[in-house]
């Protein structure tokens, strides 16, 4: 986690994103491939998330973000489109797993107050999302320690290379 | 205060009195991977510096998700994982032998072991009351190198059964039940939990077919007591010594309680997208369906097939509806050639497919085209699930999917057997 405060703009999401929506199965061939497989990235759900995601951006969505299979490569693929950060309301298990795991932030948050486009600024840290459009402030359910840490050094495989271990 | 099974089981591995809330450090039984999420989780070993795997005999590999490869891509992911097999001496289960958690079930699950692979329907083996749940490549990378990792020990929901199912109502119609009651995020990061007096005639396949489906309404594992019938399906395969007893106790704490009277349940469908979108076959009667698909972790054992083929048996398929069948298992496979169901079923215009997850994820052996319907006894209908997000997906019993074949429509099973 390079940096605690986030500044981007939100890509707003429905509810029940699963991760076929997110990287395709049928893409299953390309997963040895990562640069190829993102280029997938929400084909079916989002045709034009290509032309729409800037570098930081946010993605903010409904109730149970990621949903379906342990698949890592949908947050592999997230992060590799720069997105800076993932708001929902709840989140899959796996998926949470996973994100934290390649050091991409999940946050959940009541996210019906975000529209899409709004700016936000986020602290990781304090869990707190600042809505720039709208001049509102927003807090997300804390996570356990361990996961932050996880997040802190940058995903599982950097934490573990600095600790050998999990440290509880 | 008294334990649910999950905490039971994560007190044992963690040696620490796993309440639920509580984060702990488990020591893991069986890890696996398959062919889709192996090939990442070899490069993340890799990439953590771990020169080893903490207890090869504990590892296994499956060849399972598009087997045979339909793909140069996907063959060189086989090469790599059946190298990486050689190098560090696990288990290896190559093309034709199955899919990974049928053949956990019957080669490796435990009751009160500690189970975690790289898929999402590893919460099979919570039907042997073992704590079995999917995690990413990432995760079961570092299980593979530490032989432990953490959990959250959940908070449970308490599922109690009563009464028997009517003719023609399967386990796979109860599931789709209750996660058409609890939605598919309705027990997110939870364990379900199997109670009742219709636990005592259950058969070890359709609990497999229950736990299979628990992470569809979001849950970590489902799990079952270890009792006579899991003690029966462990001799069964070789592996009485395995059997231990586990019940939770008689004042272990639920977050909820529901209960389910069989008697009340009938055939049910999963409509287009989304595992949770259930109603009764009666209700999707008419639609029509281009596929049926048979198999799958969900619902391609030997009682599945026997259901199907007692279906068939001296029918045809509806001409303009393919049917596809895939056993779960090369015991299945043998078993049901013993029986004779295989020779019903193709002569009722089935194509058999090899042991392996076939259809159901849209690599091969049966991708959908524009605009065609599958009847499929799967346990996902996500849009784009079976490769081609202009098809749709509907989800039911084998009994549902073999009566919609000679129909070539949804069609409630009890229609063509009275």
């Amino acid at each position: 986690m390079p940096e605690t405060v986030l500044k981007g703009k939100a890509i707003k999401l429905g509810d029940n994103v699963s991760t076929d929506d997110i990287i395709p199965g049928r893409f299953a061939h390309l997963r040895s491939n990562l640069p190829e497989l993102s280029k997938h990235i929400f084909e079916d759900l989002v045709p034009d998330f290509a032309s729409r995601v800037h570098q930081g951006d946010f993605l903010v969505a409904g109730g149970n973000f990621g949903l379906g299979s342990s698949r890592e490569h949908a947050p592999v693929v997230i992060k590799m489109s720069e997105i800076a950060a993932i708001l929902a309301k709840s989140a899959a298990r796996i998926f949470f797993r996973n994100a934290i795991n390649q050091g991409l932030p999940v946050l959940l948050c009541d996210t019906d107050k975000i529209n899409d486009g709004d700016q936000l600024e986020i602290n990781l840290t304090e869990g707190v999302i600042t809505n720039l459009t709208s001049n509102s402030r927003l807090t997300s359910t804390k996570i356990p320690p361990l996961m932050f840490a996880i997040l802190k050094e940058g995903g599982l495989i950097p934490y573990i290379k600095k600790h050998n271990d999990f440290e509880l | 205060m008294g334990k649910t099974l999950a905490e039971k089981i994560l007190r044992d591995k963690s040696q620490t009195d796993a309440m639920a809330g509580d984060i702990v450090l488990a020591t893991i039984d069986l890890v696996f991977v398959q062919d889709t999420t192996g090939p990442l989780t070899i490069k993340q070993l890799e990439d953590s510096g771990f020169a080893a795997i903490a207890e090869p005999e504990k590892v296994a590999i499956f060849l399972d998700h598009a087997a045979p490869s339909p793909s140069q891509q996907t063959s060189n992911d086989h090469i790599l994982l059946r190298h990486f097999a050689k190098k560090t001496n696990c288990y290896i289960y190559d093309v034709g032998n199955g899919i990974c958690h049928q053949l956990v079930a019957e080669l490796f699950a435990n009751p009160g072991d500690i189970i975690v692979g790289a898929d999402s329907h590893t919460v099979t083996a919570g039907a042997l009351c073992a704590f079995a749940t999917g995690m990413g490549s990432t995760d079961i990378a570092i299980a593979m190198a530490l032989g432990k990792t953490w959990f959250r020990v959940p908070e449970t929901f308490l599922i109690n059964l009563v009464g028997s199912f009517p003719q023609l109502v399967y386990a796979k119609d109860l599931i789709l039940y209750l996660i058409g009651q609890l939605g598919a995020d309705g027990a997110t990061y939870k364990a379900l939990e199997f109670g009742g007096e219709s636990l005592a005639h259950l058969t070890m396949s359709e609990r497999l077919t229950i736990s299979n489906m628990a992470v569809e309404a979001g849950a970590k594992v489902g799990l079952f007591p270890s009792d006579e019938i899991t003690q029966g399906f462990l001799s069964s395969q070789g592996r009485s010594a395995s059997y231990k007893p586990l019940y939770p106790d008689a004042d272990a704490n639920y977050e909820r309680i529901m209960s389910t009277n069989l008697s009340q349940l009938e055939p049910m469908v999963s409509f287009p997208h989304s595992v949770d979108n259930v109603r009764s076959a009666r209700d999707a009667k008419g639609i029509k369906i281009h596929q049926v698909f048979i198999g799958t972790c969900t619902n391609g054992r030997l009682e599945d097939l026997a259901v199907a083929a007692s279906i068939l048996q001296g029918k045809r398929r509806y001409p303009d509806t393919r049917l596809l069948i895939a056993p779960a298992s090369r015991q299945v496979l043998l078993q049901a050639i013993e029986k004779g169901y295989i020779h019903s079923l193709v002569e009722a215009g089935a194509v058999i497919l090899p042991p392996g997850c076939a259809a159901c994820l849209g690599l091969h052996q049966g991708v959908l085209g524009d605009g065609e319907a599958c009847l499929s006894t799967a346990n996902r209908n996500f849009k784009g699930r079976m490769g081609n997000p202009k098809a749709m997906l509907y989800l039911a019993s084998p009994a549902t999917a073999a009566a919609s074949a000679i129909k070539g429509e949804i069609t409630d099973p009890r229609e063509v057997m009275t």
